[in-house]
């Protein structure tokens, strides 16, 4: 079929009024300041609290970093009960602006709780009892030396620090394709279905929330370290979880690994493991 | 030729379609003028002078901020070192924000104008009193990126 010149025209006149049509209901829909920043202001009022947290202004207050290694953690679950697992959980989340969410799959959680058949399902065996098998254990990201999670980013948003041995999150470069989720074989990783900020109690000003679609787990605290901190659940831990450089032999985590038998999630996978639970 | 006129006035419309959006700037009365950058800066004892002078900082703060995020997260190297000598924690809230606290008009005016979304509050958070103000992390629909895992 051919097109003559009047089919031409018509056709013309109707795709150049659809591409005009566009510029101006954008140019109308924004021409409302009041309206928008009145509805901006109506978010704002919902908004969480914020807290402005301790003033890291100058250069100076910054105290001389805790530096290893190898970052190693040893948790000593005869120590934890109830209440210490609460206070490390809380003490994280509330440091991390780790939002909470009333929908389970929705969750995000940097430390969490675990029955021990749960958290060490290949360990279970018929006879122990059922206090053993319920007995809560605190699980967190890792660290691991072989991290899975690091070797199918696409971005490198999640990497191995190789000067301590961290694995870090670069949540600017994080594109949310979730293949780390799929990787870590520890369910130490979430994603933000939806916006976290209006699920925060309170916003730690001096540590930023994330986004909607990108993915978060706990970091060893390594912006603490940097300013010669703890990790915020082994401050809290009241002595259940101990902190320290794996390479030292001389360091409270040697110590512990060489005086107590301890158990690892999930060795046979290889990915080494940095957590170390005393049963 | 007798569809001339009709022709003709369809080409009217079409441009005064196009040309829609200069003619309501024309009635209206407020074309876009360019924000001034107010520079309303708080002394901070310890810090007198900027990082960099202001030339500088118009032309190259993003790619200065750019160069301080990869070097907090993934070098961990968290102090800035002035050409001059002085040393500043590399962060855009503490530091930045420290001696120009009014978001709204030391940094939004421009880029509005601009039209660059520099996607920093989605996650950093703007210190005290402006929290709340352009935070279109909190204005954003939720369920969009539900149903695709679940």
């Amino acid at each position: 079929m051919s097109v003559d010149r009047r089919k031409f025209l018509k056709l013309a006149g109707v795709v150049s009024l659809g591409a005009a049509a566009k510029p101006v209901s954008t140019l109308l829909a924004s021409e409302d300041p009041i309206h928008v920043k009145k509805m901006e202001e109506g978010a704002a009022a919902t908004a969480p609290t914020v807290s402005p947290g301790p003033p890291q202004g100058e250069a100076s207050s910054f105290r001389e970093p805790l530096t290893a290694k190898r970052w190693a953690m040893v948790i000593d679950t005869r120590k934890l009960d109830e209440a210490t697992i609460e206070r490390c959980i809380d003490a994280c989340h509330t440091r991390h602006n780790v939002p909470e969410f009333e929908i389970k799959k929705d969750e995000i959680k940097w430390i969490w709780e675990e029955d021990f058949h749960h958290a060490f399902h290949e360990q279970d065996i018929p006879v122990y009892t059922e206090h053993i098998r319920h007995k809560s254990t605190l699980l967190l990201c890792n660290h691991c030396d072989e991290p899975p999670c690091t070797n199918v980013c696409p971005t490198e948003a999640t990497f191995k620090r190789e000067e301590d041995g961290l694995v870090m999150m670069d949540w600017h470069r994080c594109i949310g394709c979730r293949y780390c989720v799929v990787a870590c074989p520890y369910g130490s990783r979430s994603f933000n279905w939806r916006d976290p900020r209006p699920h925060i109690e309170e916003i730690q000003g001096d540590f930023p929330t994330r986004m909607r679609g990108v993915v978060e787990k706990c970091t060893f605290c390594e912006e603490r370290l940097a300013r010669g901190i703890a990790p915020a659940c082994v401050e809290a831990s009241g002595g259940a979880i101990a902190f320290g450089d794996l390479e030292d032999p001389h360091s409270s985590v040697r110590h512990l690994l060489e005086e107590h038998f301890t158990i690892r999630r999930k060795p046979n996978l290889g990915t080494q493991p940095q957590v170390y639970y005393i049963v | 030729m007798h569809d001339f006129p009709k022709i003709l006035i369809g080409l009217l419309i079409f441009i005064v379609l196009i040309t829609l959006p200069v003619w309501y700037n024309v009635v209206s009365g407020k074309a876009w003028t360019k924000p001034e950058l107010v520079i309303e800066t708080e002394h901070v004892p310890g810090k007198d002078e900027c990082i960099m002078d202001a030339d500088r900082m118009r032309s190259a703060h993003m790619d200065i901020l750019n160069n301080w995020r990869n070097d907090v997260v993934r070098s961990a190297d968290r102090i800035h070192q002035t050409a001059d000598g002085r040393s500043y924690p590399m962060s855009l809230t503490n530091t930045c924000l420290d001696c120009h606290p009014n978001k709204d008009t030391f940094c939004d005016r421009c880029h509005n104008y601009m039209a660059v979304a520099p996607y920093c509050w989605d996650c950093h958070i703007v210190p005290e009193q402006d929290l709340g103000q352009g935070d279109h992390g909190a204005t954003m629909p939720e369920d969009d990126m539900h149903g695709g895992g679940h």
